[in-house]
């Protein structure tokens, strides 16, 4: 399974999304693929994505995309992310 | 795990700005003021939130300010502002925001082990209102379990 966390520089929130969502996967105990990207590349970052990690703030620049759009408002909740992520794969 | 060095040229403790570009700009003056980047970095995290919003706001009442790698990162760095009244960035949920920490960094690769001891002390959510209360450079080094 791969998930994609985004952010508009692919570097710092991206980074710290795809931390803390690893961590969530692993209270899940789900195994997933977990890599960061910048909203430039998501579509071809995203084309076998199951699930994409995004701020509110951005999900009006993702466009089409086949994959689950999952966002986060707090990135340092990992009950959030963990609870979200636990829908979306559930 | 470790986080880069946060000097006192970095930490700018209860600064007053107009709105989040007075107070990104404040951000990447630390960054700056430290050796970590040359000035046009400043400008670039303030054109990701021009172009993006503000989903920079990551958790409430903090803001993560930063741009890709280039040529303006000279090391990696990072900075901490906090703001004597908090500012707003237009963020649905975060708003309004009182601590900026401003990240530099060269490579993707070398990002990922800052950013991973960064969410080794944001995961606390007593950090970030400690964050803002904290009276000197000290006090915020302690929180983040950075040196000088």
């Amino acid at each position: 399974m791969k998930i994609v966390a985004i952010c508009g520089a692919g570097v710092g929130t991206s980074g710290i999304l795809k931390v803390n969502a690893e961590r969530a996967l692993g209270r899940l105990d789900i195994d997933a693929d977990v890599t960061a990207s910048d909203v430039a590349g998501v579509a071809v970052a995203a084309a076998d994505a199951q699930v994409i990690l995004t701020s509110p703030e951005l999900v009006a620049h993702i466009g089409k995309t086949n994959a689950d759009v999952v966002v986060i408002n707090n990135y340092f909740d990992l009950e959030e992310i963990t609870q979200k992520l636990d829908t979306a794969l559930g | 795990m470790t986080l880069p060095p946060l000097p006192d040229s970095a930490i700018d403790i209860a600064a007053t700005a107009a709105d989040w570009r007075a107070a990104v700009e404040l951000c990447g003056a630390a960054l700056t003021r430290s050796g970590a980047t040359s000035a046009g970095y400043t400008g670039r995290m303030v054109q990701v939130i021009d172009e993006f919003g503000a989903y920079i706001v990551i958790a409430p009442g903090l803001a993560l300010a930063h741009a890709r790698p280039g040529p303006d990162v000279l090391r990696e760095g990072l900075s901490v502002v906090t703001l004597a009244e908090p500012v707003v960035f237009g963020h649905p949920h975060n708003d309004p925001v009182s601590v900026l920490v401003g990240l530099a960094v060269k490579s993707s690769d070398e990002h990922v082990h800052s950013i991973a001891a960064l969410a080794n002390v944001f995961n606390d959510e007593t950090v970030i209102p400690a964050l803002a209360a904290a009276p000197d450079a000290d006090a915020v080094r302690a929180l983040l379990g950075v040196t000088a």
